[in-house]
């Protein structure tokens, strides 16, 4: 690792004020302390510090991802053989083949589009590239269906970064989930092409259906998978977002490692839970007769509660207010999808809205707090 | 005594650390130079009373506050002003003494604290120089001799990493420390609040003690802090203040009232991972380092700390132990490149977090150097600061507010009840590396200069 060292400390002088790709700068450094953690000290504050640092955290929730995006992209090629009724005969590595060739363009696409936007805009503003991106970079594919046009997928995600985040000062300032609201800007933008049967299973034939279960009932089709394929994911759906069986894993690295917040992630499934069981009740439609726990394993609720709903910038920061924010997220995402099902996404809408909330909830607990402190003064 | 009740402190952190001091007591014999630096002191603004080649004794008034001039800083020794070292904007930054062979003090009047009026006691405190030990919240400032205060507090340990035992520091000083205490319940006409480490049994000194209500805490650091021991007792609101003295500082000031000299001898822990034998010294508060730790460090670049790894102040090796510090703590400087160790496993590393191994089979203790392990980001992860931190105060909303220079809603959000010291473990463990206690630095510098 000396030499590599040594050949880094060579070329910096390029990418410094004065040097030749000066304008690369915050791109250079970025490479530099990835490969690198600085040599830099403390020099005032606390002299020791905690082995931790955002790499190390970001890395972590996309090793969390890694479950749900493996099955995912197995999935792929599963519902494409399936669709061609030619599962019986191909192999897994073929299956998997296929969906890794399918996977592929799309992280290209969101890592170039997205790190090109993030490393630019820490140029222009002369701050170091946060590792943001790193995560949203993985969950914007995974939310997508897996036939969404590249360019579609760029513009979204050059949408998401610029007018989600940059422009409220990067990561860490941003209000809402930038990968939801790349999942957003699409469905509202190509509505035709984002809806419907056409665009979850990759290269099907035009005869055969490919509708999520959710959207399946929305066509009429009064059924549902077996919990079995429900719970390990073979079903049609955004690319990482079938499997609860591999984001539960995912869920445990993250609680495991005490990165994500339990207190939102089970207050999510709390929330989706009672609500469902309060549907269960009316009979508006048959979306409020499926039974509570399998509303928990579809749409992507579990993938929104475990990787969404825990975002730490864009949710409740406050103790106590974890508990309330990602109880209503759970509560309106089974509203949502169960009063008005032309929006089978309810579980992206209830994250989103209660990414609006989630200041209003911490102001009125901190507002708590300083009410406590002056009445104790009196 | 009345048993007390245990207050149970439950968020925290102790960071063990190798290079605990053994219980082993060396009598330093008296350094060649010795400092007092106005920089350890808030909010004072140094006016001399002494010239380089001046002689002083020990007691010898060195400086005053120019703001208030009745708190005086005397020499700790006596001998020859040596230098008067200025940084920036000719600041001084510390008063260097020459010491004698051997010390010579003067004399100040003995004290009958039977027959004494509270005013004349502060008077001759004032006077001998021995009123900065005094200290007040909020802020951590030299209290204001006018002021009432509500209690005064001492924290009878310190449960910062590597800290030293004071069971152990003052367990010849009973007389002292008693005569130390019997001041201050004259200055706060009451009991003295002493809180207590109830992991161990209470030590004789503390049980024989009179004039004092004991409070037990039970948790890891910070629960040795002044400021967390206040918060759980009797939390200062605005417009308030509170007294507290550290326990060697109560000897100190016992020592005055005995024997009528400003007598500034002290022990002090020389700690840290590496320093061969790791100790206990008996020396004279602002004594160079540099005798202490000849002979007794490792070869690699080091970092001197004058106090403990999360508070204190970066020194030379050469440097001076500051006017509170009860230790002197050197670890590795740690300023190398360290390749991917973002994505190490991590068997060695210290963490808070369980995203490394070291997580899953913990050391006993660890070898942790001043290097940040990443780079400063902005506050992404919540709930971080309010896992060490057990106090009832959003941490990191007051620390928006600092930032944002909202003075209201710094008040509102309890910064008369914080200091740099109880934010130092949230420091520690943030994985943005926010220096947060230069941000509360900040804030508090920000509500001095409103109050003014």
């Amino acid at each position: 690792m000396k030499s590599l060292r040594r050949y880094v400390d060579r070329i910096k002088p390029n990418f410094q004020e004065g040097g030749k790709y000066e304008k690369l700068q915050s791109t250079f450094e970025a490479f530099e302390a990835f490969l690198f953690v600085p040599n830099k000290t403390s020099q005032i504050g606390t002299h020791i510090h905690d082995a931790i640092d955002m790499k190390r955290t970001m890395a972590i929730v996309v090793f969390a991802l890694l479950p749900a995006t493996l099955f995912g992209i197995y999935n792929i090629g599963y519902q494409h053989f399936v669709s061609l009724n030619e599962i019986y005969t191909v192999g897994f590595w073929q299956i998997f083949w296929f969906g890794f060739i399918e996977f592929l363009p799309l992280v290209v696409v969101s890592y170039v589009v997205g790190l090109t936007i993030e490393f630019a805009s820490a140029q222009i503003r002369g701050h170091k590239v946060n590792e943001g991106y790193l995560v949203t970079g993985m969950l914007i594919p995974l939310i997508m269906p897996v036939d969404v046009p590249l360019w579609m997928l760029a513009v979204a995600i050059a949408f998401a970064v610029i007018l989600g985040k940059e422009i409220f000062g990067g990561t860490g300032m941003n209000i809402f989930n930038p990968a939801l609201v790349a999942r957003a800007f699409i469905f509202f933008s190509y509505p035709s092409q984002m809806s419907g049967t056409s665009v979850w299973i990759a290269d099907k034939p035009d005869a055969f259906s490919g509708a999520t279960p959710l959207s399946n009932i929305a066509l009429g089709n009064l059924s549902m998978p077996d919990f079995h394929d429900l719970f390990f994911g073979f079903i049609p759906g955004s690319i990482g977002e079938t499997s609860t069986f591999c984001i539960l894993i995912g869920a445990l690295i993250l609680l495991i490692t005490g990165i994500a917040s339990f207190k939102i992630m089970f207050s999510v499934f709390l929330g989706g839970y009672f609500m469902s069981l309060v549907v269960n009740f009316t009979n508006i439609n048959f979306y409020s007769q499926i039974p509570a726990y399998e509303h928990l394993l579809l749409g992507g609720f579990a993938f929104g509660a475990v990787f969404m709903a825990t975002d730490p910038v864009t949710a409740s920061q406050t103790n106590t207010g974890k508990y309330i924010y990602g109880f209503l997220i759970g509560l309106l995402a089974i509203l949502i999808r169960v009063v008005n099902p032309a929006y089978p996404e309810g579980m992206m809408f209830a994250i989103l809205i209660m990414n609006l909330f989630a200041p209003l909830i911490d102001h009125y607990i901190v507002q708590a707090n300083i009410n406590k402190r002056l009445k104790r003064q009196t | 005594m009345p048993e007390s009740k245990i207050i149970k402190i439950k968020k925290g952190l102790n960071i063990k650390l190798e290079g605990e001091a053994e219980k082993i007591f060396i009598k330093e014999p008296l350094a060649e130079t010795y400092a007092v630096k106005p920089t350890d002191f808030r909010a004072v603004v140094p006016k001399l009373d002494v010239q380089v080649k001046e002689e002083v004794l020990a007691g010898t008034r060195l400086f005053h506050d120019k703001k208030n001039p009745k708190i005086n800083f005397v020499s700790p020794i006596s001998g020859r002003v040596e230098a008067i070292n200025r940084g920036e904007r000719r600041r001084i930054i510390e008063i260097i003494i020459r010491a004698d062979k051997e010390i010579r003090y003067k004399q100040f009047e003995k004290i009958e604290l039977e027959n004494i009026s509270k005013t004349d006691l502060i008077n001759k405190l004032l006077k001998a120089g021995l009123w900065p030990f005094i200290q007040q919240k909020p802020f951590n400032l030299i209290a204001n001799p006018d002021d009432k205060p509500k209690v005064i507090f001492v924290s009878g340990f310190d449960s910062s990493p590597l800290a030293p035992d004071y069971d152990f520091i003052l367990h010849d000083e009973k007389k002292s420390f008693q005569k130390g205490i019997d001041v201050l319940t004259k200055l706060a006409s009451g009991k003295i609040h002493l809180g207590v480490n109830a992991r161990f049994p209470l030590s004789k000194l503390f049980k024989q003690l009179k004039g004092v209500e004991i409070h037990e805490f039970l948790g890891p650091h910070p629960s040795g802090n002044v400021g967390i021991q206040i918060h759980h007792i009797n939390p200062i609101n605005k417009g308030e203040k509170v007294w507290f003295v550290n326990p060697q500082d109560v000897v100190t000031i016992g020592r005055f009232v005995e024997k009528g000299v400003y007598d500034a001898s002290k022990i002090i822990a020389l700690c840290g991972s590496e320093i061969l034998k790791p100790r206990y010294y008996k020396i004279i508060n602002g004594t160079s380092i540099k005798n202490i730790i000849k002979d007794n460090i490792t070869q690699n670049k080091l970092r001197f700390i004058t106090g403990n790894v999360l508070t204190g102040t970066k020194i030379q090796s050469k440097g001076y132990l500051g006017f509170y510090d009860s230790q002197i703590t050197v670890i590795p400087e740690g300023d190398q490149y360290k390749f991917m160790a973002w994505v190490a496993p991590g068997f060695k590393k210290y963490s808070n977090s369980r995203t490394f191994f070291s997580g899953l089979i913990p050391r006993k203790k660890y070898k942790l150097d001043a290097n940040l392990n990443g780079e400063e980001r902005s506050f992404v992860v919540s709930g971080q600061y309010e896992k060490v931190f057990p106090m009832k105060i959003f941490p990191v909303f007051l620390l928006k507010a600092i930032l944002a220079n909202d003075i209201e809603k710094m008040e509102k959000l309890g910064i008369y009840e914080v200091c740099e010291e109880d934010f130092a473990l949230c420091e520690f463990v943030c994985s943005s590396k926010i220096k947060v206690q230069s941000i509360i630095s900040k804030g508090i510098d920000m509500m001095l200069k409103e109050m003014n």
